[in-house]
This record gives C-alpha cells, sequence and structure tokens, in this order.
C-alpha cells in the first residue's frame, strides 16, 4: 500500500500550503450558513407550542453542544495519533482543538443557562447532563494547561495526549446522560434511528445551524493549526521566506 | 409546507421583545457572536503578529551580519 500520502500529510509545509486557498472559501460557506440559519430560526420558523420564543436558542445550543463533543474526539484521536506514530502535525492539531473546544463549551454551558431560567426556572441544576458538560469544560481546560506546564513540547504533547484519551471515557457519559438519569434536561430532538421530535419547519434551520457550525469549526481549527505550523518551524527556510514578504 | 417562509412577529419591537423571551434569545445569541468572532479572528491576529515579530528579527540578524563582516 502507498502510505506517501499519510507522510505528506504529517509534513507541517504541505499541509500550510496545501490549506491555504481553501481558507477563504471554506470560511464564506461556514460563516454564511450560520448568518442564514440563525435569521431563519429567529425569525422565520414557528414559535415553539410549549415553550413560546425562548426555543429559539436551540439553534445556538444544540449545534454549539454538538461541536464541543466532536471537537473532544478530534482532539483526543489527533492525541493518539501523535503519541503512535510520532506525527508532529496530529500535535499541533491536539493542541489548537482545545481552546477552541473550552470555548463552545463554554458557550454550550452558558446558552443553556440562559434557556434554563425561562423554561425551568433556574439557571442552574447539579444533573447528570450539565455537570458531565462541565467536566467536558475542565478537560480541555486541562489539556491547555498541561501544554503550558512542560518545558519540552514533546512532554507536554505527551501528557495532555494521555488525558485527553483518558477523558474520553466522559463523552458518552454526556449523550447518555438524559436517558440514564433523572434530569431537566430534555432528551435529544435529533435521533438519527429514528424519527426526530421536531417539525421540519424547526428543523431546517436546525440542521443548516449545524453543518454551518461543523464547517465554522473545520475553519477556526485549521486556522489556529496554521498559526501554531508557523510558530513551531520559525528556524526553517519557508517560514523565514513569509515572514520577509510581511 | 417548510418554505412558505413567513416573519412569525407582529413588529420588529415584537421581534426584538419575543414576548418576553427576547432578552434570554438575544443575550444568547450576542454570546454566541463574541466567541465565534474570537474563534475565528484570534489565529489571525496571532499569525499576522508572529510574522511580523520573526520578519522585525531576521532584518536585525542581517544587520548585525553585516556589522560584523
Amino acid at each position: 500500500m502507498n502510505w506517501q500520502w499519510f507522510h505528506r500529510l504529517g509534513s507541517p509545509k504541505w499541509f500550510y500550503e496545501k490549506t491555504s486557498p481553501w481558507m477563504p472559501w471554506l470560511t464564506v460557506i461556514g460563516v454564511g450558513a450560520l448568518l442564514v440559519g440563525s435569521i431563519w430560526g429567529l425569525a422565520f420558523a414557528p414559535a415553539d407550542f410549549k415553550q413560546g420564543n425562548s426555543y429559539r436558542i436551540i439553534y445556538l445550543h444544540v449545534p454549539v453542544s454538538f461541536l464541543a463533543l466532536a471537537g473532544y474526539y478530534i482532539m483526543a484521536i489527533s492525541g493518539a495519533i501523535g503519541l503512535i506514530w510520532k506525527m508532529k502535525l496530529a500535535d499541533m492539531v491536539m493542541k489548537s482543538a482545545a481552546p477552541i473546544g473550552a470555548v463552545l463549551t463554554f458557550l454550550a454551558l452558558v446558552t443553556g443557562a440562559i434557556w434554563g431560567k425561562p423554561t425551568w426556572g433556574t439557571w442552574w441544576v447539579w444533573d447528570a447532563r450539565i455537570t458531565s458538560m462541565m467536566v467536558l469544560l475542565f478537560l480541555y481546560l486541562g489539556v491547555m494547561a498541561l501544554q503550558e506546564a512542560y518545558q519540552h513540547q514533546e512532554t507536554a504533547n505527551k501528557a495532555s495526549a494521555i488525558l485527553a484519551l483518558v477523558g474520553t471515557v466522559n463523552i458518552p457519559i454526556i449523550y447518555k446522560s438524559v436517558d440514564w438519569w433523572y434530569t431537566l434536561h430534555q432528551p435529544a430532538t435529533l435521533k438519527l434511528t429514528s424519527e426526530s421530535t421536531i417539525h421540519s419547519s424547526m428543523l431546517y434551520p436546525l440542521l443548516l445551524m449545524i453543518v454551518g457550525l461543523y464547517v465554522f469549526y473545520a475553519v477556526a481549527l485549521l486556522q489556529r493549526t496554521r498559526t501554531e505550523v508557523l510558530k513551531r518551524e520559525k528556524k526553517t527556510k519557508w517560514v523565514k521566506a513569509l515572514a520577509q514578504q510581511v | 409546507m417548510v418554505f412558505d417562509m413567513q416573519f412569525q412577529f407582529e413588529s420588529l419591537t415584537d421581534f426584538f421583545y419575543m414576548a418576553g423571551h427576547g432578552p434570554y434569545v438575544w443575550s444568547c445569541y450576542l454570546l454566541g457572536l463574541i466567541c465565534l468572532t474570537y474563534l475565528l479572528v484570534s489565529p489571525l491576529i496571532a499569525r499576522k503578529s508572529f510574522l511580523a515579530d520573526l520578519n522585525k528579527r531576521l532584518k536585525i540578524e542581517a544587520y548585525e551580519k553585516q556589522q560584523r563582516n
């Protein structure tokens, strides 16, 4: 089997140069989908018969929570690739995924709290879904802290990859928490295996927001990784040449 | 029909008020806007300042090398 592509992918220079032309397109697609989806969800989707207009927070809360979880897999898997194959680029992806995940998890928690007030009558409860989501925030912050805690980048990468991998235990707990424990949090709206509990007039803007946020996540992760590539390769000729063009 | 798009509010004031839920909904979206803008812009600013710093350092190094010769 030809593994050349795999080795190329590990080359930071190749990665930087290949991704450059994608960035404007991905940014326009991601931001565009999020703008259209938000306006659709805020102004044109019908109000919920039980929750009224407060449910419109779903168009932000659910996609952000999805990506907070999916981003954790991305961070843990690239950490594992970095550990096993010593691929530099994978370590950079892991490092870049941590702050993005932390911001998204924070946003999911805060929008959830704001939605909780008019719906449940409280900002916060210590129930399974919300508490496990908070653990996710601390895992992201832990990886960020470990990246800064060591003198040697390699030791930092190893330590954060191990923390990221151990933390994956938390992800199925978050998914299943609404089924396993008694909770105020409503069960999943979107299901792969059975019909979703949402009308299509409300569903389409939600799907658009989810797709938009996936693309947006890709943009944010690529941009952060690209910056990290330059910083770690600052002694190479190609980065120096790039700096001289500034 | 799904694509029978209709503005769901009587007026713009009504849209911002959202029958009392306005402050909750709008504060979420404002915070979302701030967070996503940060995620998009912060790596670009970091890259720009890094490249500018490196450029400056390379110039100083080149100058020092010239002085020594």
